[in-house]
């Protein structure tokens, strides 16, 4: 999240969309209850009506996969009804960007694309700069190259019409939303959005939420208490995962991973380290060097010195242009590329897309090991449905871990709270915690390769591993490695720090060695003033609820990012009644004189850019600091599949022609071609939308919640929801059992009858929409059914690879027919 | 009036099924094999096990459709019928606390007939557990007496379970039911002057649960009457004989 959860509770209204917040996300629901209390707008968009629904002022429904064209038309409504903020939009988004001349989009394609790659080059989609790399700006928005005016042109075509013929969202549902929603592009109101994988989880699913990102930019939602762009995550830790590294595409911090060809470390930071000669802009990732050689001196301490760039030639690298993500992990798999897998705290057998290309995939294994609390479909695949285990010669390796609250650690939520949890009990038998089974593990590893033969090791023999306390691991150790040490004495400023001091904060990192961090963004979580993660002071005088001193938040504790654009450009909020921070330096014959802020951690120290009386300082910086130009991107060039979102249908869709333009679906999205790989779309025998969810009671594939007897007695077994007309259409009664079926998988389901799911008028026809929770597996309980995942597809979104749960074509029918 | 009261505000209810879940985690009552039946509600009644249940109900007005949740519970009657129902068998088998006014049972609750006690009650909440003992919602007395809240209070995110003393829940209640009137003319409060559990609605309390309030009675029970009526004579008897 930009912001956090109990900031919530500041919003005038609130969007969710792409999540079903009440029963995935309760306790969100407190802050969500508070908001409206106090006179928020609930809006909630949603193919099916459901417990979330059930609390909103404002319900539209909408067809799974369609969420750009409903968005695409509030940005028009938006722009044609003058809700945006003007002043926000000219001076913190890049919307007066004039773009090159060669950049076009026609027919569903922006320029540069390569129909046999399936890839676009992005050169035609930079801006027009001067002479010092510094984007053209037009401040008046009138340049018909400007973004401004290329949104604009870019939606029109969602007009009311054409999205409610997409989207089967009747029009005046619509325009109720556009009317609630654009009505916090004002200074005194804050919109926010709560989404979570019903906008991930599609082949657009970035696009998903850039477009949103739009919306809150053209509102002045960015930044401000009650506002920001907020993705409820799925895990306890799962936002630690990723602040971590633990995708291919990351080292710790968000630090991109090198690929091959970049040899030397000079090579990465040239590649890595945006140069910005505009000097207002902080550009911050400018530090990432310091980032990068702290890292690596965590890694392999000593060893790691300049002459040797810091060991960077001993780290794993990418081949270039090759994605390593999940789906081309168990593509991998099945093609026997593979030899061994540790599947750790997952369930891969339920959880990926696709179930039966994992099943198959995973019986191509020499070996795995799977570490987990309880027997699940992954451990036991070998003796699933369908599996002889006579011919399956996986060797599978159970080690079994400790529970959350049987081991020590951080956690870090959705907000960035990276609250310290502590033991409340032992684990039971032989469970160990993750901690002590990699600790443990990796020394193995070591003795062995300490023998001579072992390919290359270098790095494993060098690796710093000193996590142990008493010969036990420790995770104090390893939370203070991740803060970082200074590894010599150093000097910054008027202070000098001892070698073995904690850095204090990631400005004190250094490039030349000098410092170690394990994560550059939770640099200050444990330092001089101990476990700032475990701190649980309730002490708050934002007025907003910040609470700065329970537990940390990255980066700095800052709890709302991008705060800097919650002030006008002398600093001072656009809404005092929820100021999230506040320029209060000295003024002296209208200029500031000194350098103070107020309220929550600035997002960056430095002076406004304009003073009191209206003068341009030289010495402030721009609100967007981690961008290299300083602005928030409105037209977005970074990504694989367009710097401006555009609607395309899903791989699997019910319909055969794309309203918004010739190209049906994503052009850039990741697809796979096994014989596992079967796409239908628009096939007569799979006529209905199929989609994925959740239930309060379950959680991911169940592999924890189906053996608590109090939640398996909830919710027993899977289940398909459908409207009355559906079940009607094939005489299906509340309550039966039914065959649900995909291109790629079948199970049998209960039938729950409903009228929360209403048919949709798409082009015209009539498109009927399932839905089933992907919680079950056939391990236990005996009648619970399988995994949902047996439905879906290997196809996944260009950018994250993320696949598509949350829209495919599906039957279904009586038992017997 | 003194003693305690619950609030419960539908309108903030998300049906998460915490307070279920919380109140068998405190009261370590187990779990029956259930079948989804085409619905969430599950299991599908009150039991021996389940002294709180969300019950789900699908209606749908002038189009549009509303999903009504009422997680329902023992309403720790003022003037309980079960109290008397069990009296009239066994004596020392009926708390009604004198602090909280909770009711609760004892183990010799089990010797009256439990058909006699369910149907006494007009909102179906006495069941009968696996030993035999007669069940229901305590009002998590030994929470309460030590100054904690009940365990389904106080899982509640949403507000939607209140818990405190009665005055001020009433209170709370009225007040909502003000604020609530504008967009829901039918915003009430049932049976708030028998009962210390009290629920609000916005609806015809009925499209929520066929006993969300007292029904009106079928036939009183004929040995119930009787023994209502005998009363004060079979207080007399025990007098004399205790004497």
């Amino acid at each position: 999240m930009t912001n956090h959860w109990i900031d919530l509770a500041n919003s005038d209204c609130i969007l969710i969309m792409g999540s079903n917040a009440a029963e995935n996300h309760p306790i969100s629901f407190k802050w969500v209850m508070k908001a409206k209390e106090k006179g928020a707008c609930v809006i909630n968009v949603d193919p099916r009506f459901t417990r979330t629904s059930t609390k909103a002022d404002i319900y539209a429904p909408l067809r799974s996969g369609t969420d750009i064209a409903f968005l695409g038309g509030m940005i028009k409504y938006i722009l044609e009804n003058n809700k945006f903020f003007n002043d926000y939009v000219i001076n913190y988004t890049n919307a007066s960007y004039i773009v090159g001349e060669k950049y076009d989009f026609k027919d569903g394609l922006f320029s540069g694309y390569n129909a046999e790659k399936r890839a676009y080059d992005a050169a035609t989609w930079a801006y027009e700069t001067d002479e010092n790399g510094i984007p053209k700006k037009d401040p008046t928005l009138q340049n018909p190259r400007c973004v401004f005016q290329l949104m604009k042109k870019h939606y029109s075509r969602y007009d009311l019409e054409t999205v409610c013929s997409v989207t089967g969202t009747p029009k005046e549902d619509l325009l109720k939303v556009y009317e609630a929603y654009s009505k916090t592009g004002v200074p005194d109101k804050a919109g926010t959005i709560m989404y979570a994988m019903g906008w991930c989880q599609h082949t657009v699913g970035v696009q998903n939420i850039r477009t949103m990102s739009i919306i809150q930019l053209l509102l002045g939602n960015m930044g401000i208490a009650g506002g920001g762009v907020n993705a409820l995550r799925g895990e306890s830790n799962v936002q630690g995962s990723t602040d971590q590294g633990l995708l291919f595409h990351i080292w710790p911090g968000y630090i991109p991973t090198p690929t091959a060809s970049l040899a030397t470390l000079a090579d990465y930071n040239k590649k890595n380290t945006p140069v910005s000669k505009d000097p207002l802009s902080a550009n911050w990732w400018q530090n990432r060097p310091k980032y990068v050689a702290s890292y690596l001196k965590t890694l392999f301490g000593d060893k790691a010195q300049s002459d040797n760039d810091f060991c960077y030639g001993w780290m794993p690298k990418l081949e270039e242009g090759k994605p390593y993500s999940w789906l081309d992990l168990f593509d991998a798999m099945y093609r026997k590329e593979l030899t061994g897998f540790f599947s750790w705290g997952q369930n891969p057998a339920c959880s990926g897309a696709n179930s039966n290309k994992t099943r198959e995939a995973l019986g191509n294994l020499e070996w795995m090991v799977v570490v987990n609390l309880f027997d699940n479909e992954t451990a036991s695949f070998w003796k699933g449905p369908g599996m002889n285990p006579k011919k399956v010669k996986t060797e599978v390796f159970y080690l079994p871990c400790a529970a959350s609250m049987e081991k020590e650690g951080s956690l870090a939520n959705s907000g960035r709270w990276t609250q310290w949890r502590y033991k409340a009990q032992e684990p039971p038998g032989m469970a160990k915690p993750d901690g002590d089974i990699i600790f443990e593990l990796f020394e193995e590893i070591r003795k062995v390769y300490k023998k001579p033969g072992g390919a290359f090791p270098d790095p494993i023999l060098n690796l710093k591993w000193d996590y142990a306390t008493k010969h036990n691991f420790d995770p104090h150790l390893v939370a203070k490695a991740i803060n970082g040490y200074f590894t010599k004495d150093v000097t910054i400023g008027d202070k000098t720090f001892k070698k073995g001091d904690l850095v204090p904060a990631f400005a004190m990192l250094q490039a030349d060695g000098s410092t170690s961090c394990g994560n550059w963004i939770y640099c200050q979580s444990y330092n001089q003033d101990g476990n700032n993660m475990a701190r649980r002071d309730k002490a708050d005088e934002s007025g907003i609820g910040l609470y700065p001193k329970w537990s940390w938040a990255w980066p700095v504790n800052r709890r709302i990012i991008y705060n800097r654009a919650s002030v006008d450009l002398t600093g001072k909020p656009w809404n005092p009644k929820k100021a999230v921070v506040e320029f209060v330096g000295e003024v002296k014959d209208g200029k500031y004189v000194t350098q103070k802020w107020k309220g929550d951690i600035p997002d960056g120290p430095w002076y406004p850019l304009k003073n009191p009386d209206g003068t341009a300082r030289e010495d402030g910086k721009y609100a967007f600091i981690m961008k290299s130009d300083g602005f928030a991107s409105i037209f977005g060039p970074g990504l694989k599949d367009g710097p401006f979102p555009e609607h395309y249908e899903p791989m699997e869709c019910p319909i055969d022609k794309n309203l918004f333009g010739s190209q049906i679906t994503n052009p850039v999205a990741a697809v796979f071609s096994t014989a596992r790989d079967i796409i239908k779309t628009c096939d007569p025998r799979f006529p209905f939308v199929g989609t994925t969810y959740r239930v309060t009671e379950h959680w991911q594939t169940g592999v924890l919640t189906r053996w608590l007897s109090w939640l398996i007695e909830a919710e027993p077994q899977i289940f398909v929801e459908m409207s009355e007309q559906l079940a009607r259409l094939r005489g299906i009664a509340n309550g039966e059992m039914v065959i649900v079926e995909s291109a790629r998988g079948v199970l049998e389901a209960v039938a729950i009858v409903t009228k929360r799911f209403q048919p949709f008028k798409i082009l015209g026809q009539e498109v009927h929409q399932v839905g089933l929770p992907w919680h079950y597996g056939w391990v236990w309980p005996p009648a619970g059914g399988d995994a949902a995942n047996l439905l879906t597809a290997s196809v996944g979104d260009p950018n994250t690879r993320i696949p598509e749960s949350k829209a495919f074509m599906v039957n279904v029918r009586k038992k017997g027919v | 009036m003194a003693g305690k009261s619950f609030f419960i505000d539908t309108t903030k209810c998300t049906a998460c099924r915490g307070c279920q879940i919380a109140c068998k985690n405190w009261n370590r009552n187990g779990a029956s094999q259930t079948k989804n039946t085409g619905s969430h509600q599950n299991p599908p009644d009150l039991d021996g096990n389940t002294f709180k249940l969300v019950r789900f109900s699908e209606v749908e007005d002038n189009g549009k459709v509303a999903w009504y949740f009422f997680a329902d519970q023992c309403r720790h009657c003022i003037e309980p019928p079960c109290k008397d129902a069990i009296e009239g068998y066994v004596s020392e088998a009926v708390v009604k606390d004198e602090a909280t006014g909770a009711i609760f049972y004892t183990e010799k609750a089990k010797e009256a007939p439990f058909d006699e006690v369910k149907t006494s009650c007009p909102y179906d909440i006495p069941r009968k557990a696996a030993d035999g003992r007669i069940v229901k919602c305590t009002m998590c007395i030994d929470r309460v007496s030590n100054g904690l809240i009940p365990a389904c209070v106080k899982i509640c995110p949403t507000g939607a379970m209140n818990f405190g003393e009665r005055d001020a829940m009433l209170a709370l209640a009225n007040e909502r039911v003000e604020k609530l009137k504008g967009a829901y003319p039918k915003a009430k409060i049932l049976d708030a002057d028998q009962v210390r559990v009290i629920y609000l609605v916005v609806d015809d309390p009925r499209k929520y649960h066929k006993n969300a309030v007292a029904g009106l009675s079928p036939a009183v029970d004929r040995r119930l009457a009787r023994r209502q009526l005998l009363k004060p004579l079979g207080d007399l008897v025990r007098v004399v004989a205790s004497v």
